[in-house]
């Protein structure tokens, strides 16, 4: 590769990669907001809450995100009533149904993650608080949560890198991020191992940002009494 | 759009869509399957490469496995898809040959999904061996084995024992996975269902039988996997 296609690579590269980061970041917080409130209804005490809450979770775990995402932008265009009405403003964009479908997906198997957490928290803490009279409100922001947190955190990092890796799959829907750009670049030229190998290293480098930011934030969640020696390597 | 009722969609022959369905789901299977079982063979020899006392092998291994598990699958089946072709045809000419080779969508995704699989399954396979208890090999040791019939009649069951449980989530995975194979034009489920949408101009109803038929086979397939383990644990 000369030099002058390296730096054309380089600069499509960097453009891609602001989309692939911005893909990530609309994602994250909408699935960890789909997550929480299916996490608060799955633990309702009506079934009438409780069930679709636990379908909703069943049923994106169960099926492929690309199906998911097929439905969303290429399915909906069937009905002409949707096309005519303002949701299409929303619907119409790839980028945006991009984000919806994979905060949804996202969304379930964070549940799944919360679920986790939560029944990782000792029962007794939990009586503990109620017999001090904390209100079961109070018990659960200041006694479940944060130990719940803590238990979920390692898990919730696997989840953020296996959605920075979903992100890719926006490029079947015309959004143009790193995996899209690459795709062209490597139908373009001949330098199909170079370039795997940058866009390779770069998903690899964001990901250990991520894993090393969640090393650090478990790592300032954790009490002074219960930190390791394991834990502090990082 | 045509007017069309959902019965006439689904009819089995020329103008209904029921063959072609089937025929990509067929395909999609083949696929998963032939993928998934070669890249736990070669996941197997990839845990066996990192358990092992060789150096570089056990480096090879864990840049093997980081890089595949750190990179979406998409862009691996991009790589082998402009990829292979031209290795192939360097491997070719360095033995004089100088002719045109061409792999076809189906070998490009049953080598995806193997290389996936064996990413994956080799942690499965390692972790597996991990936690067999340290008593199982000094008991071997005690009884005389040798290392190669101890691990092999002693410590092998009970690691597959302790591995079938991960190998079942790789499974499933390998099924999704067989979804992002559409995008280099395999005729599976998903590649058929699009096409059944453009033309009749029904695509929801099409992807919604595709995500129907997966969430059948995720759950029919976690629901066998939850059976057998529970008979391997009273076995």
């Amino acid at each position: 590769m000369d030099l002058e296609s390296a730096l054309h690579v380089f600069t499509e590269l960097a453009s891609a990669l602001w989309m692939t980061l911005a893909l990530a970041a609309a994602t994250l917080p909408l699935g960890f907001v789909m997550a929480g409130l299916a996490t608060w209804a799955r633990r309702s005490r009506h079934a009438l809450v409780r069930r679709p809450a636990d379908f909703y979770v069943l049923a994106f775990r169960s099926t492929p995100l690309l199906v998911q995402i097929f439905i969303l932008y290429y399915g909906l265009s069937q009905f002409s009533w949707l096309r005519d009405s303002y949701a299409w403003f929303v619907l119409r964009d790839p980028f945006a149904c991009a984000v919806i479908a994979m905060s949804l997906c996202t969304g379930a198997y964070t549940a799944e993650v919360m679920r986790g957490g939560l029944a990782a928290v000792p029962s007794g803490v939990v009586e503990a608080a109620r017999a001090l009279g904390f209100s079961p409100m109070k018990t659960f922001f200041l006694v479940t949560a944060p130990i719940a947190v803590r238990r979920a955190l390692p898990t919730y990092g696997n989840e953020a890198v296996v959605t920075l890796k979903a992100t890719s799959l926006a490029c079947t829907i015309t959004v143009m991020e790193l995996t899209g750009v690459a795709k062209d670049l490597m139908g373009q030229s001949f330098a199909v191992i170079e370039i795997f190998c940058m866009v390779a290293s770069i998903y690899l480098a964001i990901n250990m940002i991520l894993m090393i930011g969640f090393k650090r934030f478990e790592l300032f969640l954790t009490p002074q009494y219960e930190r390791t020696e394991r834990k502090m390597s990082l | 759009m045509p007017a069309t009722t959902l019965a006439d969609l689904f009819t089995w022959g020329s103008e209904g869509w029921s063959k072609a369905l089937l025929l990509g789901l067929a395909v999609t299977l083949a696929c998963a399957s032939i993928g998934y079982a070669l890249g736990i063979v070669f996941g197997f020899c990839v845990a066996l490469a990192k358990l092992g006392r060789s150096a570089i092998l056990r480096a090879l291994a864990s840049v093997y496995t980081t890089l595949l598990r750190g990179v979406p699958p998409l862009l691996v089946i991009f790589l082998l898809f402009f990829g292979t072709n031209g290795a192939l045809m360097w491997i070719a000419r360095g033995f004089g040959y100088t002719g045109y080779i061409e792999v076809d969508a189906f070998t490009v995704g049953v080598l995806a999904v193997c290389l996936v699989t064996a990413a994956y399954s080799s942690e499965v396979f390692r972790s597996a061996y991990e936690a067999v208890p340290k008593g199982q090999f000094e008991a071997f040791a005690a009884l005389g084995l040798r290392p190669v019939p101890g691990l092999w009649t002693v410590v092998l069951p009970q690691m597959l024992r302790l591995a079938f449980p991960g190998l079942g989530n790789v499974w499933i995975m390998a099924i999704k996975e067989t979804t992002l194979l559409s995008v280099i034009s395999l005729a599976e489920l998903m590649r058929v269902v699009g096409l059944a949408g453009r033309t009749t101009g029904q695509p929801f109803v099409f992807y919604g039988v595709a995500a129907l038929l997966y969430f059948l086979l995720v759950g029919a397939s976690s629901r066998l996997l939850r059976t057998l383990e529970a008979r391997m644990r009273w076995a």
